[in-house]
């Protein structure tokens, strides 16, 4: 599935990075512990998290993931936004809790 | 390629916004050698792994990778206060990050493992007060 029909089923805002909204989605992965995401995230995976630092971007970059979620309508730092959109990396928001944007991801690749 | 490649950083500890630029070049020159997919994954997170210890633990620490025809290799020594129990310090869990750290989704004592568990080789010699070292070594074949 692409990125764009995700962001669009789900109303996403995308933050950074829309013109990679063509990627393909694998999968995703859902965690805060970022050695966690290093170690177990798939390439193609979209992330789930709340962390919203700098060091997202590096491990989204490193592992080739499609894009990240950040829950809960959290605050996202400019600095973050820049370097996640120098790096081509696709930021999403929601006002949605994880527990809720997980359960409809997981019926549009599943379902 | 039948030189040596070399990279070598300088890692200031706190310095969280560089995180990964160590791992990101590396990551990006095994592309362009046309390594395969897997063996990169290993050696970029293995890399990331040890640029996070010592922005985490260490005052500065430097990064070094040596890429030829068969392997990488990937060396680390930082001036940190270095590692009392090294083999409680591998265990997956174990950790000594300060809560602030733990809050940034850092310090959930999967870093060393994640590094062993990503090398073919890997060493590590700690003197407390005075630093750590880390050598792995990933094969290409």
């Amino acid at each position: 599935m692409k990125l764009s029909s995700i962001v669009e089923s789900i109303s996403l805002e995308v933050k950074t990075g829309k013109n990679n909204l063509q990627n393909d989605v694998t999968g995703v992965y859902i965690s805060d512990l970022l050695s966690d995401v290093m170690a177990n995230s798939k390439e193609g995976n979209i992330w789930i998290t709340l962390q919203t630092h700098l060091n997202i971007v590096a491990v989204a970059g490193l592992k080739n993931l499609s894009g990240i979620i950040i829950v809960g309508n959290r605050q996202i730092q400019q600095d973050v936004l820049q370097k996640a959109e120098s790096e081509k990396i696709t930021v999403m928001s929601t006002p949605l809790p994880a527990f809720e944007v997980a359960g409809k991801l997981y019926q549009l690749l599943n379902g | 390629m039948d030189e040596t490649i070399e990279g070598s950083f300088q890692i200031i500890g706190g310095n969280f916004a560089n995180a990964g630029e160590a791992s990101m070049q590396l990551k990006s020159k095994l592309v362009e050698l046309g390594i395969d997919e897997a063996i990169i994954r290993r050696a970029a997170i293995a890399t990331f792994e040890a640029e996070m210890n010592v922005i985490i633990y260490a005052a500065a620490g430097r990064l070094q990778y040596y890429i030829t025809p068969h392997e990488v290799t990937i060396k680390i020594d930082d001036m940190g206060p270095g590692i009392e129990n090294i083999e409680l310090a591998m265990q997956e869990g174990y950790s000594t990050a300060p809560d602030w750290v733990r809050e940034m989704g850092w310090g959930a004592g999967m870093g060393l493992p994640n590094m062993k568990k990503n090398s073919d080789e890997f060493k590590i010699d700690s003197v407390v007060g005075e630093g750590t070292t880390v050598k792995m070594i990933i094969h290409f074949s």
